[in-house]
């Protein structure tokens, strides 16, 4: 075999296995301070490590909600809380069948000489700190690679830095018994059509599946995040759900083997009910499909809950009610049973898109 | 999409389906000048254009054998001939719902600094080719890039340059009609044992995809002709079941879902040894999202050329055992090959010829 062989290996292909279960997703809970502090301004809550917790503890919490979640990322200030009655996020989660995750990339630079493309760092001491996170029980992680479409981009230079830094970080992960998701995201921007976002992403997820074989991980024991195919946010042309899903599903079709258990699909801008739509688009299609296709939503998870919360203890309930709505929704898009009936919250028909967007 | 935009997707990819039709497979008569005359000659048949054409009309008049096959690769030569009753072999393999397919590459050269590594040769006036073939009648083609295993070898540099040569042949028939069979054989000399051989395999498939995804290749026009993944001929033989999840996972590792078909090579497989390893892996169970069938020459072949040995009465005879050895193939491709096949004189033989160049 081309892999390298991991003591871990039964473990990680048992989890990446069961993250792709029929019926569950990922909830993208993970970020980071900076990121938080400005989705807490557009409530107006302060940005301090309370409200962070309570937060965070509003959704691990919801009454029915994490039946639909088989893992959630978490920003590592989050993997060691505890709710307001002192018990680990972590063991809330294990007693839910939920796997913690951790993000571990420390964000992107730019590469000179390019027009602001960007590679992503993180890689130094990175096996220790996934020992860390192993013990604290962490058991996937993610790495958020950038790319974008241009005029002459993404380069052959951004595509192989990029696809090279997630390989590596993969194997690393392997090493250390988490299950590493690799997140090769092609930014919304732009006006370019959907062939051309279809013709870029496979082009970057050739690169990075022939990376991974360079770096001999093990894909059973890997998770794919990438973005849907669709037209740029700036494209005059829309596309409907059907056309995203054939264009997606083609595209991991050329380039996505097998023996990826699953790939759980980024949100982007999407509002929460379009990311919806079209994961249950996607599961609806008819063709061939070896791999199990769900959500890894953050935004698409959790705008509504946020705008119900305004960070009010009095509003808990309300906003609880919210997620365990787009939960639910979400659910139902990875077996095609949505039928575009989630009581819509404030905000879930909003685009959540934010131009050249870090995080 | 990142494939280019060919006038002939829609033909191409229907074409590449077909092949991969359930109960079908191809039958790889495209044996050159030279290689056929070694086949000849171990039968004690005269290697003249005469003998030549009885042979491949004994193959594609056999009753029952057409219905069996998908596709026929054919040399150059045989794509001009007819039968004795003056028929074109392309129009008797149409009509027998056999779609006739045609060897373009040139051999093989060594790559200079290499221990005897190759790389193949072909591409010179290729499309050109193509379009006349394509005229004649094929509609597939088929190219074979070779690799080894030893000590230092495949080095990555023969890998990459029988990754791109397969590519960029690959692009230039689907410019012009031809579904491009893919073949990137890892032979089977040599003592090391079947992780070896897999770990190998994964890595020169991988390269092979990567490659075909820089030239914009439009894999569901494609095929796949690999090596299953096995011991070396020098180590000891393990079972069709441990060959087909070996071949089968090597497999899922690294061909994308577009890609409609595989179609093993048999190497230095008897005939029924092949047989047996592709029935294992149609019977397993876990994810296979193209067809597994069948690209078998010598494996194919044996029996019929010992029978016929090049005399007109034992024609009858020798058609029967072609028949045979597709209806045992053709239930291998359903996972429902009991093992009952008549065996013919030879069935059973290993076909291996060390560092086998044709």
């Amino acid at each position: 075999m081309s892999c390298f062989k991991s003591k871990y290996a039964d473990e990680l292909i048992a989890n990446a296995a069961y993250i792709g279960s029929p019926g569950k997703g990922i909830l993208a809970a993970d970020e980071s301070t900076g990121t938080i502090g400005k989705r807490f301004a557009s409530i107006n809550v302060e940005n301090v490590e309370l409200n962070r917790r309570a937060l965070r503890e509003l959704l691990f919490t919801t009454p029915g909600a994490l039946q639909y979640i088989s893992g959630i990322i978490l920003f590592e200030e989050t993997l060691y809380q505890k709710t307001a009655s002192g018990k680990p996020f972590v063991d809330v989660m294990k007693e839910a069948k939920v796997l913690p995750g951790i993000k571990v990339d420390k964000g992107t630079v730019e590469l000179a000489g390019t027009n602001g493309e960007t590679t992503t760092i993180g890689l130094d001491g990175l096996g220790d700190r996934c020992k860390k996170y192993y013990e604290a029980g962490a058991r996937f992680a993610k790495w958020r690679a950038v790319l974008k479409i241009g005029a002459n981009e993404p380069s052959e230079l951004a595509i192989h830095e990029n696809a090279y830094g997630l390989a590596r970080y993969a194997v690393i992960c392997q090493e250390n018994g988490l299950v590493p998701i690799v997140e090769p995201e092609i930014l919304v921007d732009g006006s370019h059509d959907i062939e051309k976002c279809a013709y870029v992403t496979e082009r970057v997820l050739a690169a990075c599946y022939k990376a991974l074989n360079d770096h001999h991980a093990i894909l059973e024991g890997t998770l794919l995040k990438p973005n849907m195919v669709t037209p740029g946010s700036d494209s005059k042309s829309r596309a409907e759900p059907k056309v995203i899903a054939e264009h997606t599903v083609r595209a991991l079709q050329r380039t996505v083997p097998a023996a990826v258990p699953a790939v759980v699909f980024l949100s982007g801008g999407q509002s929460e009910e379009q990311a919806t739509v079209n994961l249950n688009a996607i599961n609806q299609l008819k063709g061939k499909k070896p791999w199990s296709l769900t959500f890894s939503y953050g935004r698409a998870l959790q705008q509504s809950t946020l705008k119900a919360w305004g960070g009010k203890e009095e509003n808990v309930e309300n906003a609880q009610k919210a997620f365990l709505a787009r939960a639910k929704a979400n659910s139902e898009a990875t077996t095609g049973a949505y039928k575009g009936d989630a009581q819509l919250g404030e905000g879930a028909s909003e685009s959540l898109h934010v131009k050249d967007y870090k995080y | 999409m990142s494939a280019f935009t060919s006038k002939f997707a829609d033909e191409l990819i229907a074409n590449a389906a077909y092949i991969g039709t359930p109960g079908k497979g191809i039958l790889a008569a495209d044996e050159s000048t030279g290689t056929i005359g070694k086949r000849l000659a171990s039968i004690n048949v005269e290697n003249v254009e005469t003998n030549r054409r009885a042979l491949r009309e004994l193959l594609f008049t056999a009753p029952g054998a057409l219905p069996c096959l998908s596709g026929v690769i054919l040399f150059e030569e045989t794509l001009y001939q007819k039968s004795s009753d003056g028929k074109l072999f392309v129009d008797i393999l149409k009509e027998g719902g056999v779609l006739p397919g045609i060897k373009v590459d040139k051999g093989t050269v060594e790559l200079a600094g290499t221990n005897g590594e190759t790389t193949t040769q072909g591409l010179d006036g290729l499309g050109e080719r193509c379009k006349k073939y394509y005229e004649a009648g094929a509609r597939f083609a088929k190219w074979r890039a070779v690799l080894k295993i030893g000590e230092n070898e495949p080095s990555e540099h023969s890998i990459h340059e029988n990754a791109y040569g397969l590519a960029r042949y690959a692009v230039i028939c689907q410019e012009n009609g031809l579904v491009p069979i893919v073949e990137p054989e890892i032979l089977v000399d040599g003592s090391h044992d079947i992780h070896k051989c897999a770990a190998v395999t994964e890595r020169v498939l991988a390269a092979c995809y990567k490659a075909l995804s820089d030239h914009h290749v439009l894999l569901e026009g494609t095929l796949l002709k690999p090596n299953m993944v096995t011991p070396g001929s020098d180590s000891a033989k393990v079972a069709p079941e441990v060959i087909a999840e070996h071949t089968v996972r090597a497999l899922q590792r690294t061909v994308p879902a577009a890609v409609p078909a595989i179609v093993f090579l048999s190497g230095g497989q008897s005939e029924e040894e092949a047989t047996k390893n592709l029935n294992a892996m149609n019977q397993l169970k876990t994810k296979k999202p193209w067809s597994l069938s069948f690209s078998f020459g010598r494996a194919l072949q044996q029996s019929t050329l010992k029978t016929w040995a090049g005399k007109e009465e034992n024609v009858k005879a020798a058609q029967e055992a072609l028949y045979v050895r597709c209806k045992a193939n053709s239930e291998a491709t359903l996972g429902t090959y009991k093992g009952d096949a008549k065996l013919g004189d030879g069935a059973a033989e290993s076909l291996h010829v060390k560092d086998y160049k044709y």
